[in-house]
């Protein structure tokens, strides 16, 4: 029997010679990338894949909305109960407990993003191996499902803060900003964890580490008075929210959102020049992360 | 993406070559890069594709066929923009939409209009445009009642069909599908493929990635064939499905020759293989079978017209021979058989030294397999020379019904209209 190798010619009647017709097709399609170079696209699916997750939480169990608050709640009844009732700690405080409140409401958005985002790709498999789509949405909807949280989580810290006796404030309106600024440092570790964990899969404990330690070396459960009034400790204090630009963010919004006693974060850095240490930090790490992200995403199908 | 040009082709690709790289030992862990920061474990190189170069014209209905592992799902995918490829370009005139799974996106927590947004916006839709098809979608599927029901309490037909409904209406100018036909339950296959065909008719531009050949033939209207990530031929249906069979059984043959050899050196030679006797008045040569075209080959195509073929050497003058032949499947069950005696009772004399040699033709209507070829000439009751098995050869038939022989056949239908109109 025999096979012939040569190929009988295409019927290339009617087909243009590609040479010709070059010019005309244009840009020829580029490969997966992070943003797809559609921008209306990634916000679509960003939005659609962000509220299902959203849907899903709520509607896949029958107390639903109630755990979503249960969980910041119960982890600040332990807290309060343990560093203000047994150690009288932030008895000075002003409306200590919405203090503590919020900072927890804020580290769980902090948490939820990044952890959320590091098995992302890989939880969303079938849909980054079967569809085109830009590669970006997948970690940008755990952080608009986490931003949907937050707003739901601001709801006891508000309660509480109203029934503590505070008061609304001009200042609240700095709070959009600084959630702004908090949801791009966390989207840009987000990026950095989510392409990385495609290839290494230890990212995930490591990560989950360097959460809880931020949790303990930012002031959600101290106030950071109680190091920088302490001549022994104060440089520490200030580098503490110099370096970590959550501590920063947290100081500011419990001074806007709290009462004005709470520390500046300018203050609280030494001076409101330090302030560009933890901005910078913040844009690094945005810059950073969308490169490697950048850089993960034409071959994340490929290595899943 | 350009918008859609009238006569420009609808997919270009240039000299695409994909390359996957396969580490031969898997560094995942930090730990493990920590550990041994120098090691460079290496990589093995899979080509998937090398130097595919085709054009698609606008409105054509092209089939991407190919056997497992032979790249055409990895085209499919670098066409998609899933895969970045290596080498080459590739445009896409006008809108695209792949599907290479139905329903990609499904979650089954959520009813299913949620779900059918959901997919539509990964197929390509705006939130907006996906709210406004949602009907439409469910028309298609006939779901309406079900709209609101979770889809993990759908059946998988129901499934099925949401899936396909939300493809069609995303309304794709060029569309990329991969072997999605073989799903769904019959009466929903033929509305496929009745959207098919409307598709075709809407002017779109179909790639259609399947190992199917009949639905191939039954919609493409050109194709190409895909061979360890190779174009092998393009053009009309008939010339790739047939290369497309050549290419399969070639395979099948060479490994069930690999077979054979290797159990008649383990047995020894099988016995009823080389069974023969005749008082050796004549002697045949050999014996092979024929295509239609009347080229010598162990591979024939069904249904058409095969044909029989033996040579035979008379030692002794032979007044009035009779050929006859035998046709055996691969369980050596007789399916048919035949002698010259009844079209030809005196073929003459035939002298010692003579050669000749004796066809007959049949319609080869027989399943798909390996059959083996008995062959006798005698004279009234004496056996000149009966020799069995002596040549095989495979077929392939297009048809599969699972029975031993593929007929062919006409349906009618025919009903009392007044009756029914009584009704």
């Amino acid at each position: 029997m025999t096979v012939s190798t040569a190929p009988p010619p295409d019927t290339p009647a009617t087909l243009p010679n590609l040479a010709e017709i070059e010019e005309q097709l244009g840009r020829p399609i580029e490969g997966p990338s992070a943003t797809g170079g559609d921008l209306h696209r990634l916000a679509h699916l960003t939005w659609t894949l962000g509220t299902t997750d959203f849907k899903l939480k709520f509607f896949g169990s029958v107390l639903g909305y109630l755990w979503q608050i249960m969980r910041p709640l119960l982890l600040f009844g332990v807290l309060f109960l343990v560093f203000s009732v047994f150690l009288d700690l932030g008895a000075d405080i002003e409306y200590y407990p919405a203090a503590l409140l919020l900072g927890i409401v804020l580290y769980t958005f902090l948490s939820e993003t990044t952890s959320g985002s590091v098995r992302s790709l890989v939880t969303r498999e079938t849909l980054v191996r079967k569809v085109q789509f830009p590669r970006l949405a997948v970690p940008l909807s755990v952080s608009l499902t986490a931003l949907f949280n937050l707003g739901l989580n601001f709801i006891p810290v508000l309660v509480f803060l109203l029934v503590l006796g505070g008061t609304p404030m001009w200042s609240w309106l700095e709070m959009p900003f600084l959630v702004a600024a908090l949801g791009f440092f966390a989207l840009g570790l987000s990026m950095s964890l989510s392409a990385l964990f495609v290839r290494y899969r230890d990212v995930e404990p490591i990560w989950d580490v360097t959460l809880q330690a931020m949790f303990y070396a930012s002031p959600v459960i101290y106030p950071i008075n109680q190091l920088l009034d302490n001549p022994q400790y104060e440089t520490l204090g200030h580098w503490l929210i110099r370096l970590n630009p959550f501590a920063t963010i947290l100081q500011q919004a419990r001074h806007a959102f709290i009462a004005p006693s709470h520390m500046t974060a300018a203050e609280a850095v030494g001076g409101a020049a330090w302030l560009l240490v933890p901005a910078s930090i913040t844009v690094v790490v945005i810059v950073l992360g969308f490169r490697i992200f950048n850089r993960a995403a034409p071959r994340v199908a490929e290595e899943l | 993406m350009a918008s859609a040009s009238t006569d420009l082709p609808a997919v270009v690709v240039d000299g695409v070559s994909k390359n996957f790289r396969l580490p031969r030992e898997q560094v995942h862990t930090l730990k493990e890069r920590a550990l041994h920061p120098f090691r460079n474990p290496g990589h093995d190189d899979l080509l998937a594709l090398r130097d595919v170069s085709f054009m698609v014209r606008k409105g054509e209905f092209f089939g991407i066929c190919g056997r497992n592992g032979s790249g055409k799902s990895t085209l499919l995918k670098c066409l998609a923009g899933i895969y970045s490829t290596d080498h080459g370009r590739i445009w896409i005139n006008g809108r695209m939409s792949t599907f290479i799974e139905l329903g990609v996106g499904f979650n089954l927590d959520l009813p299913a209009r949620d779900n059918v947004l959901i997919n539509a916006t990964m197929l390509g839709l705006s939130p907006r445009e996906a709210r406004k098809r949602f009907d439409a979608v469910m028309d298609f599927s006939e779901l309406h009642d079900y709209a609101e029901l979770k889809l993990k309490n759908y059946s998988s037909g129901m499934l099925v069909r949401l899936a396909f409904a939300v493809m069609i209406q995303v309304d794709a100018e060029v569309m990329l599908i991969d072997e999605v036909l073989a799903v769904g339950d019959a009466s929903f296959q033929q509305k496929c493929f009745e959207e098919f065909e409307n598709i075709r008719a809407r002017g779109c531009t179909v790639l259609l990635v399947t190992h199917d050949m009949p639905s191939v033939q039954r919609f493409c209207d050109r194709a190409m064939l895909l061979e360890h990530g190779q174009m092998i031929v393009t053009g009309d249906t008939d010339v790739v499905g047939n290369r497309y069979l050549e290419l399969n059984f070639s395979e099948e043959a060479r490994a069930e020759a690999a077979g054979r050899d290797a159990n008649e050196t383990s047995d020894g030679v099988d016995e009823e293989t080389d069974m023969r006797f005749g008082d050796g008045r004549a002697e045949i040569v050999r014996a092979w079978f024929e295509d239609a075209d009347g080229r010598e080959t162990e591979l024939l195509q069904a249904p058409a017209r095969a044909t029989i073929a033996a040579e035979v050497r008379f030692h002794a003058d032979v007044q009035d021979p009779m050929f006859t032949f035998n046709v055996a499947n691969y369980a050596n069950n007789q399916l048919f058989g035949g002698a010259s005696t009844f079209t030809e009772p005196h073929p003459g004399l035939f002298r010692a030294g003579e050669t000749v040699i004796y066809r007959i033709g049949f319609d080869n209507v027989l399943h798909q397999d390996r059959y083996a070829l008995t062959a006798s000439v005698q004279v009234g009751h004496e056996m000149l020379d009966y020799r069995v098995r002596l040549a095989s050869a495979m077929v392939h038939n297009l048809h599969d019904s699972g029975s031993l022989i593929e007929l062919p056949y006409t349906v009618s239908i025919e009903r009392d209209i007044s009756a029914e109109s009584l009704a």
